[in-house]
């Protein structure tokens, strides 16, 4: 299974050195994605092309929030060779969540609390060398969490 | 700063269950305070997850992480006493990092 090299580069450097330049961490986080206000600049930031559904991907989240400001999520990835999980809501302000990136070593499956401004799908998005799979959970939302 | 970091990873079976919990208020930039005015955005950008000192997972986050972040995460290969570390960097060029060992789950 290879997975992306340069994870171990950029990882390396940010583990040896605690006081890492902010010009160096703006080298990392990808800026176009993240500050992105639509689904479709956030997907395009992340160099997503097509998206495929996949059975083989599992969105945990609950029917309905109380309050948007804490949502647990949970995803599992259960395609071979997956690099990724990309985390968005389409409703929200800014629609990328998080990206996760997995080396050898660790399972495609995380477990984290986004804010959500409004009823919609939370959407995963995992790679898998250049191809992109999707599956996604609509969660109702009663009380906005983007504050 | 390891305060800012608590974390468990307990052995369960092949898996490694690896839990985190960071203080961080994760402020969008949106949020207005009682005075009306706009809180400046201050979040976390990066998260870097290593076990043994190799680099296992990379999160990358926008202001959607919730207030004071949790995460789980599953690692493999490896086994009771082996050190796994979280470091986080954020916006304002703050960050912590935390060390612990694996523990018989």
């Amino acid at each position: 299974m290879k997975r992306r090299g340069f994870i171990l580069a950029t990882g390396a450097a940010l583990l040896s050195g605690m006081l890492l330049p902010l010009r160096a961490l703006a080298a990392v986080w990808n800026k176009a994605a993240f500050e992105a206000t639509t689904l479709a600049g956030a997907t395009q930031g992340l160099q997503v092309n097509k998206e495929t559904p996949s059975a083989d991907i599992t969105v945990n989240a609950p029917d309905r929030a109380e309050n948007g400001a804490v949502v647990q999520v949970e995803v599992i990835s259960r395609i071979p060779g997956t690099e990724a999980i990309a985390i968005v809501v389409e409703h929200n302000p800014t629609p990328l969540i998080a990206n996760f990136l997995f080396a050898e070593g660790a399972e495609p499956y995380v477990v984290t609390r986004i804010k959500m401004a409004e009823t919609a799908e939370v959407k995963a998005i995992v790679k898998v060398g250049s191809r992109y799979f999707t599956a996604g959970k609509q969660v109702e939302v009663l009380e906005n969490g983007c504050g | 700063m390891a305060d800012n970091i608590k974390m468990r990873a307990q052995l369960k079976g092949a898996l490694t269950e690896l839990k985190v919990l960071m203080t961080h208020p994760m402020e969008t930039g949106r949020r207005k305070n009682d005075l009306d005015e706009v809180v400046p955005a201050h979040f976390i950008q990066l998260v870097t997850i290593s076990l043994n000192g190799k680099v296992v997972t990379e999160a990358q986050w926008g202001t959607g992480i919730s207030k004071n972040p949790y995460l789980t995460l599953h690692l493999r290969g490896a086994k009771v006493g082996d050190m796994v570390g979280v470091v986080w960097h954020d916006n304002r060029g703050q960050s912590a990092r935390h060390e612990i060992a694996v523990t018989a789950g």
